[in-house]
């Protein structure tokens, strides 16, 4: 078997100087006349550990990580590229990486192992057995699947996937055509996010092969994935995957030889958070304004162009394969309560062992960090978590123990949101955090309903006068009062869930100036 | 005394959402009380019908829901947080509560909200006592701003580029009311948002709305709750004491308006949303183009001279009537009982028409009446009821949003019909399929959000063989309606018809070199057109103003008939009239063949219920049609005229022609506002009143009966039915309607079709399309539903026959003309009104080809000659001509469009074929260059 080096390909290796690491390797490689093959791979998601290079050979599979440009003669020079293990940063085998090795990889298994537009890799891996699996049931059947694995919205609002497809399923277009959509939504905006982006630069065809069951669960033969304006990595490999699927009979008119069709369709967007809103999104790929719409009408019913469309997200779809691979049943039997199936978490700022991992609903936020963050990356203790992007809600330690699962953390005021989680250390200063809750409301809403447009503004202008110590009490109560008709009053979750951060911000501030005041306090009384 | 139409009484409840189309009635309960109503309405709509009030900004039952003001938030029971009743659809069973604690603590902050951004300045604000957010904020009792406004709407975008109205941010809601209404009525897309969140402010496409996709209508200014857009006028005089309702002078659309007036002065006027033919909706013209109605060049007193090279005499009423009645009973007695006649004003109303046609029959004991309609839609009247039996259109407006095809020939709806032509482009972007036959690209075939269209860019003058070869491939396709025609049509007609017209010279290959058509754009119209489920026909002057209109006329109505696309909605045959009461000047007896509802003159029996009701003796022969009463004045036989209300000197074709004419008359009585080119040679002028001076009736394109209220007192002293009075009771033949609705309570007498029209059933109903009779006692919105008006359908063989104005190598191109959006006709109103902003001259389009060919740059003053004369004009190359033909309006007199347009007129009813004239386009440089 021949030697084969991986040098990832994605967007936090890149800008971590991959492409450098990738072209010292090459030069080495046609130096010396090697018998070794470069490939530029997808990242397996361990981004603490990037840019981690990979070597196979007839005895298997090493790694090495984090490696900078700078490691790469040294590496050369032991023996990189006969896998040896005389190098300070040699991991071994990456399956055995106790961050990698615990984690439950149903959507993400094959992120990394190759070049993530290889289709012949991504077959040999198991890909094209879903699409396959679903050419043999009818729509309906494909639809009970998705319903009995219980599969749920991973974009954050956690509606029954299965529910929805048989909306748009049973949906006869108003316009009497048979057009239906499916969407994509890879407008992937939260912030400490990127499960997204990690899929569409490692492994596209799953997300493809999703949205071609989608087609066939529906009836929709046409699909557009919405990009994210700054994935620009993520959009050119979608691209070829979707040029390679297209040669390859997965994608364009008559599916595998089925006789179905599905076409796909990539669309950029414009910078705008809210167009992660699906009505929103609906709207951009319309080519308007990205304003939200309300409901009803659900898209499902009248969506894109007013025809019946299925709006998921990218993490949705991707785990659509797997579902129609191995069963319903075998997807289901991950998680918790009404949490089924893995949920891909994004660790994220102030942490030291940042990067995704995918683990069945039900960890606890505690577990996560203690078992894969490592600590803070500054070295300080970890004060808060915020989860869910920039609209969840900031959780102090004593709420650590809820088990990562809809349910239970929305009973706690908390979201799951999007999966992604960060952490903030003992600096952070709550006010500040508050004030920027609302300050991104203001920057992203669409500017449509008054509570959100307005609201935003007043509630930054309000928290302002809290941090300068101005009426704080009478503004606290204000800011009280505004949140309760933002969350009330919004026509989406962008103002209705921005109390959320700034409400659970504010709360922690006061309980911190509670216990600064009470030390302050003992102090004095000490002296 | 002005009897003003109070409003108050019956003031419109915006009732926030559309209505429903359902006629399912659901039971719902609010607060705690049962009511019910139509399926699909909303919450906020539901309410409201059943009298229960939901306060509302970004809501109004012109445009759908929105749902960004969250005022109207309510409760329903089972349901999360508070919905808002303008988005939420009620459903059987539904529990809803309007008003609690909570939802009123929610609404006052959402009403705190919303004026934290606003300034502040009521008691100094246009819209004082007028705005909606003042109106639910003094509701909702709000007392106190408890935010800081350290930030608010800036008026970095303020917006006054356009004449009529301006945009204020710092009164602006964010309600985006103006951009849906720009969108959804209108059409036009000219306005958006911008920017996100709290920087979200109105813009148009373009720097200010002046340079914009704008066309004016309004719609914006009318549907803003604030005074964020308001009208120039209202920010200058302040708010109105009174509103009267009356009905659009303008074009044959009859838009109802209501006319805001403080101090005898108009303020403003606003399309109402009762009126049935506008929906609420309005153009640049109606909405705005007041001005002149008030103008200084107006006439006010009464003039007299003994001959046109004398200056004018002003004189008391008295005098001038007399004098003119004893000079055109001088002419008579030196020439003859018929050498005098009139011409009556489509202008004008239908009560002052029937007066001047019944003072020619009655006083002067002739039947010289013609009327302008003569110069536009008589092959309309003439074809119709060649075939359908009726000489009208035969829809409802509304019957547009029915269909799924629309085949336009001959108009252009956006700028000449602009209210039906938004109704139209709001059809195509609901999806239905347009085909346009015109020799020009235009506007309405670039809408917005709508199919593709098809353009058939036929040459000028080929309209017949062009629906000949339609009818040709619907009958080889077998794609005619073979029930239809065996149910609804004579046969005899039928067969012979169709022999005709399978004949090879109608096929689309035959006729694709009179046509310029490619015989695969014709078949695929034809398709389109004869598989359609609903195809319409909408045409205008491009259809009748040629030497073969009435031919045309006939060959739309055979199509209509050949497809069975007559008798329902979404359907039918609708020529789109080109003046507010052509339809009605026709209908009131101003042809010299017909008495009123197009009665032969001839038949003894119609004439002697004449005789009995004015108690005269009629003169049975057909009178002089106006080119007639030109060729005889020219002659000698033909000395006195009495104009109400038109410019014949400008409107009418060859000039020179019409010019000689005039100046033959020994007697010219002029009735107009202004002191026009005809006037000119008049002997006597009349100040007429404008529309906004007298009460009556209007009757618009779809045979709408439409009330005109007086707004002001008559600036002269007499409405025009006053007038003719006076002059016919001066003749002898005394004339003493009390007002014009005993002059209705005639009408209705003597015309079948108008037996149950009354001013009181016209109060009651709004408006009342004819026929309305004890068959139609509402009256009749679509015609011919079982049975055609004269029994079953006739088609009639239109055999094409090519006009004789031929280009050759002299005269190599053919002059088209038509109107602007901005500008009325000859321009006597829009001209002296800030309108010429837009279009402030007439100005050649020629395609670049042809302009290149002859050395003629873009801007560049051309010289236009034909067989009767030459003029100049700008040329401006445009691509949406085709080559070989040029296009330019007759808007401005300077530009003596008809100098050059022919004596050749329609071979039925004498209509000139303005839309054809062989032309030579030169660089007005080199014409000097061969002078010298």
């Amino acid at each position: 078997m021949n030697i084969k080096v991986f040098v990832p390909q994605d967007s936090t290796a890149l800008s971590l100087g991959a492409d450098q690491i990738a072209r010292d390797i090459s030069r080495h490689i046609d130096q010396h006349n090697l018998n070794v093959e470069l490939i530029r791979n997808g990242s397996r998601g361990l981004f603490w550990l990037e840019t981690m290079i990979e070597v196979s050979n007839s005895n298997g599979r090493v790694a090495y990580g984090p490696v900078s440009p700078e490691d790469v003669p040294s590496l050369l020079a032991s023996g990189l590229l006969d896998a040896s293990p005389d190098h300070a940063l040699f991991l071994g085998d990456p399956e055995l990486i106790p961050y990698l090795k615990n984690q439950q990889r149903l959507t993400f298994a094959r992120a990394g192992l190759a070049d993530p537009v290889d289709i012949m890799a991504y077959r040999n891996k198991g890909g094209f057995s879903g699409v396959e699996k679903a050419l043999q049931l009818t729509s309906q059947q494909i639809v009970d699947e998705v319903k009995t694995s219980g599969l749920r919205g991973r974009g954050g609002a956690a509606f029954p996937t299965g529910i929805k497809w048989q909306t748009v399923l049973d949906a006869t277009p108003i316009d009497n055509s048979k057009q239906k959509y499916i969407i994509c939504n890879a407008d992937e905006g939260d912030s400490g996010t990127f499960a997204d982006r990690l899929l569409l630069e490692s492994d596209p065809f799953t997300l493809i092969e999703g949205m071609c069951i989608a087609g066939l669960a529906t009836e929709a033969t046409k699909g557009f994935i919405y990009v994210r304006s700054e994935y620009q990595q993520a959009q050119e490999k979608l691209e070829s995957a979707i040029e390679i699927a297209t040669q390859h009979g997965l994608l364009g008119n008559n599916i595998l030889q089925s006789g179905r069709h599905f076409h796909l369709e990539i669309r950029r967007g414009a910078g705008a958070y809210i167009c992660g809103e699906e009505t929103a999104l609906i709207e951009s790929l319309e080519g308007k304004r990205g304003l939200v719409r309300v409901k009803p009408p659900l898209p499902a019913l009248e969506g894109l162009f007013q025809r019946p469309t299925a709006v998921n997200n990218v993490l949705t779809l991707a785990a659509i394969p797997y579902i129609l691979s191995q069963g319903a049943r075998a997807y289901a039997k991950f998680g918790a309560g009404k949490s089924q199936g893995t949920q891909p978490f994004q660790l994220a700022g102030n942490i030291k062992q940042g990067g995704l991992i995918e683990l069945a609903f039900g960890i606890t936020l505690k577990q996560l960090i203690d078992q894969y963050g490592g600590g803070s990356l500054s070295g300080k203790a970890i004060k808060v978590l915020q989860v869910g992007g920039p609209l969840g809600t900031y959780l102090a330690s004593d709420q650590w123990d809820i088990p990562l699962e809809y349910e239970a953390m929305s009973e706690q005021g908390a979201v799951l949101g999007h999966g992604g989680i960060v952490a903030f250390d003992s600096e952070v200063k709550m006010i500040e955090q508050a004030t920027f809750g609302m300050e991104f409301c203001v920057q992203e809403s669409c500017g449509k309903c008054t509570p959100c447009r307005i609201g935003s503004q007043r509630g930054k202008d309000l928290l302002v006068d809290i941090s300068d110590s101005q009426n704080v009490q009478q503004n606290i109560e204000l800011l009280e009062d505004l949140c309760d008709t933002m969350a009330v009053g919004s026509l989406c979750a962008m103002g209705g869930m921005t109390p959320n951060p700034v409400l659970s911000a504010l709360k922690i501030h006061q309980h911190d100036s509670l216990n600064q005041a009470s030390n302050t306090h003992s102090e004095n009384g000490d002296f | 005394m002005i009897n003003y139409f109070d409003p108050r009484q019956q003031k419109h409840t915006d009732l926030g959402t559309p209505a429903s189309l359902s006629e399912t009635l659901i039971k719902i309960e609010i607060n705690g009380q049962q009511f019910s109503a139509p399926e699909g309405s909303s919450i906020m709509r539901a309410a409201l019908i059943n009298g229960v009030k939901i306060p509302k900004l970004c809501a109004t039952d012109t445009l759908e829901a929105f749902g960004s003001c969250r005022l109207c938030a309510v409760k329903v029971e089972g349901r999360r947080g508070l919905p808002a009743s303008c988005t939420t659809p009620i459903e059987s069973g539904m529990k809803i509560t309007t008003a609690d604690n909570e939802i009123n603590k929610f609404r006052k902050n959402i009403l705190e909200l919303t004026i934290s951004d606003h300034c502040m300045d009521c008691l100094i604000c246009p819209a004082n006592g007028n705005c909606e957010l003042q109106d639910e904020a003094a509701t909702a009792g709000i007392r106190t701003i408890r935010y800081a406004q350290d930030k608010s709407q800036s008026s970095d975008t303020a917006d006054s580029s356009n004449p009529y109205f301006s945009f204020d941010p710092t009164k602006c809601i964010v309600c985006s009311r103006c951009v849906r209404a720009c969108d959804e009525i209108q059409g036009s897309f000219a306005l958006t948002m911008v920017s996100r969140g709290f920087d979200t402010t109105l813009v148009s496409g373009a720097d200010d709305i002046m340079s914009s996709e704008c066309v004016s209508c309004g719609a914006c200014v009318k549907a803003c709750p604030t005074s964020a857009l308001s009208e120039k006028s209202l920010i200058e005089m302040g708010t109105p004491e009174k509103r009267v309702e009356t009905t659009c002078g303008y074009c044959g659309v009859g838009c109802s308006l209501a006319v805001d007036v403080k101090d005898n002065e108009i303020v403003r006027m606003v399309p109402t949303n009762d009126g049935a033919a506008n929906s609420g909706h309005s153009c640049v013209k109606g909405r705005f183009g007041f001005e002149y109605a008030t103008h200084s060049d107006r006439v006010t007193s009464p003039r007299i001279r003994d001959s046109i090279d004398q200056p004018w005499q002003e004189v008391s009423w008295d005098e001038a009537i007399t004098f003119a009645a004893k000079r055109l009973k001088q002419t008579q007695q030196r020439y003859g009982q018929e050498s005098v006649g009139v011409i009556t004003s489509s202008r004008c109303t239908n009560e002052e028409t029937y007066l001047v046609q019944k003072l020619v029959r009655a006083a002067l004991g002739n039947n010289n009446t013609d009327t302008c309609a003569r110069v536009c839609h008589s092959p309309t009247g003439y074809g119709l009821k060649q075939t359908l039996g009726e000489s009208a259109g035969t829809q409802t407006f509304e019957s547009v949003l029915d269909a799924d095809v629309i085949l336009v020939i001959g108009a252009n709806p956006t700028d000449a019909h602009p209210v039906f032509g938004s109704l139209l482009r709001k059809r195509l972007r609901q999806g239905a399929k347009l085909i346009v036959a015109d020799p020009i690209e235009i506007d309405i075939l670039k809408s917005v959000n709508t199919l593709p269209s098809i353009h058939l860019p036929l040459k000028p003058g080929s309209n017949v063989a062009f629906i000949n070869a339609m009818a040709y491939t619907i009958l080889i396709e077998g794609l005619e309606d073979k029930l239809f025609i065996e149910k609804r049509c004579e046969p005899e007609n039928y067969a012979i018809w169709k022999q005709f017209i399978l004949e090879d010279r109608n096929s689309p290959e035959a006729v694709e070199s009179f046509t310029g058509l490619s015989a695969s754009l014709i078949k695929q119209a034809a398709r389109q057109y004869a598989q359609g489920q609903n195809a319409a026909i909408y045409y205008g002057l491009g259809v009748t103003e040629h030497s073969q209109g009435s031919t045309m006329v006939m060959g739309i109505a055979n199509l209509a008939m050949l497809t069975g696309n007559i008798g329902r909605s979404g359907v039918g045959v609708n020529p789109l009239r080109g003046q507010n009461n052509v339809q009605g000047s026709c209908d009131m007896g101003s042809f010299p063949h017909e008495l009123p509802g197009y009665q032969s003159v001839e038949d003894d029996n119609i004439r002697r219920s004449f005789e009995q009701m004015w108690g005269v003796k009629l003169n049975p022969e057909p009178g002089l049609r106006i080119p007639n009463m030109f060729d005889a004045a020219i002659e000698g036989s033909f000395k006195g005229l009495y104009v109400q209300g038109e410019d014949i000197a400008q409107s009418d074709p060859n000039t020179k022609h019409v010019l000689k004419a005039l100046s033959s008359l020994d007697c010219l009585i002029v009735q107009d506002i202004f002191d026009s080119e005809t006037a000119k040679f008049a002997h006597v002028l009349l100040p007429g009143s404008s529309f906004l001076e007298k009460n009556g009736t209007f009757t618009n394109a779809e045979r709408r009966i439409n009330q005109v209220r007086k707004v002001i007192e008559p600036i002269a002293g007499l409405a025009d039915w006053e007038i003719t009075m006076a002059l016919s009771t001066a003749l002898g033949y005394p004339m003493n309607y009390e007002s014009p609705e005993s002059i209705m309570e005639e009408i209705s007498q003597l015309i079948p079709s108008f037996e149950g029209v009354s001013f009181d059933k016209l109060e009651q109903l709004g408006s009342i399309q004819w026929p309305c009779n004890s068959e139609h006692p509402d009256g009749t919105p679509i015609m011919h539903a079982d049975t055609f008006s004269c029994g079953l359908g006739k088609f009639q063989t239109t055999e094409y026959v090519p006009t004789t104005e031929k280009v050759n190598s002299r005269f190599p191109l053919i002059l088209t003309t038509g109107r602007t959006l901005t500008q009325y006709n000859v321009g006597t109103q829009t001209r002296r009104t800030k309108n010429s902003v837009w279009h402030d001259k007439d100005v050649l389009e020629i395609h670049p080809f042809d302009a290149n060919e002859r050395c003629i740059a873009h801007e560049s003053k051309v010289v236009i000659e034909s067989r009767s004369g030459q003029i100049s004009l700008v040329a401006r190359h445009s691509t949406r001509m085709q080559p070989g033909v040029v296009y330019t309006t007759f808007h401005h007199p300077v530009s003596g469009t008809n100098i050059i347009t022919t004596s050749n007129c329609d071979w039925a009813t004498s209509c000139p074929e303005y839309k054809v004239t062989a032309v030579q386009v030169k660089p007005e440089s080199s014409q000097q260059a061969v002078k010298e």
